[in-house]
């Protein structure tokens, strides 16, 4: 009932192409995010499923029906923004009932699927008020109300966390990722926060310069990236890149090492290298270390009053964890050791 | 600074502005109040002394009062009609993306800087002027007779000619509203279905609702003291088919020369213009704190 699927989309600006060939298929009732640094155009993406934008070639099929040219509210898709886009001359009642009114839905009707939807997302006491006087959550949930009222095939969500402070985030997250679960409708949710996109996806979409890179489960993406772009997105801190005769030693032009799978000790180890910075972060140590070459390693490790700025100490990475790049970039499957 | 001294520092920066305000019009509105309880006419300098409310008398019950005053409702409410819905409608075109827009916005407000009397003498002798004027050339060509539009319609002309003047100031100031309408708002618009009709019904009119307010208002003020634009067309006439209340004050003033009867009309407008003020000012109050 809700499964959507790009075929060859493409949007230009003028002569700027935005996105040059997005192919995706999303299956009925799963949570897609769209994750990338800011300008990667996955907010453009979003606009095109949503027919806010019109794409310059391609095809969006929306079950299996060519909505390309669709006005947007018959593309039976809503749609959270990011400033929420609530109406702010109306009530919280004339704003979640406002779909409805549009669709030409008789008043009782309306009324009654007001209450439930209201109900469902505590919004009960606050239905006469203006959007003014709510505080961020619950305009947030006023623009999720909005969306729901119309029991559309799919849900749109363009960054709709970045406006809150972090833990009102967090608990909206988790309100989200419960709605999907009660509604089991198709969603796709734009951030650029890869947390929000680890926690909340069915499958992510890592977009790059308007291209999707890769399109996978979160735990696939950190497991096997399938280029340094991705690998070095998913994670925190990021992947450790190093080229040249280290890397050559593994048969790559870059090897990646993720900040998790490096040891260390004070007299023995693979590498040496002089401690640079020390981040306590509580529960663990961020530690940033210079080798003897021009390279920078970053590494997370338990605390240890041993690690201190200036200190020469050895590293060596878990040998089953090293990431093999080609000079493109493209991650080498196979044995990760040269024999 | 000690909170005494700063109020002191406060009035002592405000007194020339006050002290201006006495000037230029607390003394005039005395003087006015002052002369419109004398016999004071010119053409009888004889005739002096303490006249009581006989001037008030006089000039509430001449005939062409009421009609002055239905002729002030009928051209600012003419006025605010053609300006608020033209504005609003020039507004949105000149809000959407085109070639030229800036130059189109800039020649837009050019009638705004046209004086009353020129941008007046200009519709009467180039545009209305049932022999030669461009009106009258165009019903000619489509074979229609010319309209007398000053002798025949004159209120209306009025109104037109006020409106062409005003309709800058209405655009420009809902252009500048309709540039601060939210984007996302008119997008979640568009999802939720509605249609063009329906964003102008339910987003943008009630977005506009200050701008509206602040328009009324300015334009309120002003057109209740319309003289010039009467004074080169229509001179009031035919009889008093065109004459507001400011040129009836003139016409008693320096066409009857009785100034005592002017002043207690110039009195009675300045009552007139300050409830009409109070329901204005209340009523944006509302407008623009809600």
């Amino acid at each position: 009932m809700g499964s959507i699927k790009l075929d060859g989309l493409k949007k230009a600006f003028g002569s700027q192409t935005v996105i040059p060939d997005a192919n995706l298929e999303i299956a009925d009732g799963e949570f897609v995010v769209f994750v990338g640094p800011s300008g990667c155009g996955k907010s453009t993406l979003l606009r095109l499923i949503a027919g806010l934008e019109e794409p310059t070639d391609g095809r969006i099929l929306i079950d299996g029906r060519d909505v390309t040219h669709a006005a947007p509210a018959r593309r039976k898709l809503a749609m959270v923004f990011q400033s929420y886009a609530l109406y702010p001359h109306m009530s919280v009642y004339q704003n979640i009932a406002f779909p409805l009114k549009m669709a030409g839905e008789k008043a009782d009707v309306i009324r009654v699927r007001v209450q439930e939807v209201a109900t469902s997302l505590d919004l009960l006491p606050y239905l006469e008020r203006r959007p003014r006087a709510l505080s961020g959550g619950q305009r947030q949930r006023v623009a999720i109300g909005r969306a729901i009222i119309r029991q559309p095939a799919g849900f749109l969500f363009d960054e709709p966390l970045s406006n809150l402070d972090a833990a009102l985030r967090v608990s909206m997250r988790t309100e989200i990722s419960e709605l999907h679960r009660r509604l089991r409708s198709t969603m796709i949710y734009v951030t650029h926060d890869q947390v929000e996109a680890m926690t909340m996806a069915d499958r992510i979409a890592v977009m790059n310069a308007g291209r999707i890179e890769q399109f996978d489960t979160p735990l696939e993406l950190y497991r096997r990236p399938a280029n340094m772009f991705v690998a070095g997105f998913i994670g925190s801190p990021k992947m450790n890149f190093i080229e040249g005769a280290r890397a050559r030693e593994y048969d790559a032009r870059t090897i990646g090492i993720r900040p998790e799978a490096i040891d260390w000790s004070i007299d023995s180890g693979k590498w040496r290298g002089r401690v640079e910075r020390v981040e306590h972060l509580g529960a663990e140590t961020v530690v940033h270390l210079s080798l003897d070459t021009a390279d920078i390693l970053t590494f997370r490790t338990p605390l240890d009053e041993r690690l201190v700025a200036g200190r020469t100490i050895h590293v060596s990475p878990r040998e089953d964890s090293i990431y093999r790049f080609d000079g493109e970039g493209r991650a080498i499957p196979g044995p990760k050791r040269n024999p | 600074m000690s909170g005494y001294r700063m109020k002191r520092a406060a009035r002592l920066a405000l007194a020339p502005s006050v002290a201006l305000l006495i000037v230029g019009m607390i003394v005039p509105l005395a003087t006015t109040l002052w002369l419109s309880f004398r016999y004071y006419n010119l053409m009888n300098p004889a005739l002096g002394g303490f006249a009581g409310l006989s001037n008030y008398e006089f000039f509430l019950t001449d005939p062409a009062f009421a009609q002055a005053i239905v002729n002030t409702i009928l051209l600012v409410g003419g006025v605010l009609a053609i300006t608020v819905a033209g504005g609003i409608l020039l507004g949105l075109l000149f809000d959407q993306p085109m070639w030229g827009r800036g130059m189109a916005r800039l020649l837009v407000i050019a009638p705004f800087f046209v004086m009353p009397t020129v941008s007046a003498l200009v519709w009467k002798n180039m545009l209305m002027h049932p022999g030669y004027g461009i009106f009258a050339w165009v019903a000619m060509k489509l074979g229609l007779s010319p309209v007398e539009w000053l002798s025949n319609h004159p209120l209306l002309s009025i109104i037109l000619i006020v409106a062409w003047q005003w309709l800058p100031f209405a655009t420009l100031i809902f252009l500048t509203a309709l540039q601060s309408l939210d984007h996302e708002q008119q997008e979640a618009a568009r999802m939720d279905g509605a249609g063009p009709l329906d964003r102008l019904v339910y987003i943008i009119l009630p977005h506009l609702g200050r701008a509206i307010t602040v328009v009324i208002l300015m334009e309120t003020i002003f057109i209740l003291a319309i003289f010039a634009e009467i004074f080169v067309t229509t001179s009031g006439g035919p009889g008093y088919a065109s004459t507001n209340l400011p040129y009836l004050i003139y016409v008693q003033a320096l066409m009857q020369f009785d100034v005592g009867a002017a002043s207690a009309g110039a009195i009675i407008a300045v009552v007139l213009a300050n409830i009409v003020a109070i329901f204005a000012i209340r009523l944006a109050g509302r407008n623009l704190t809600a």
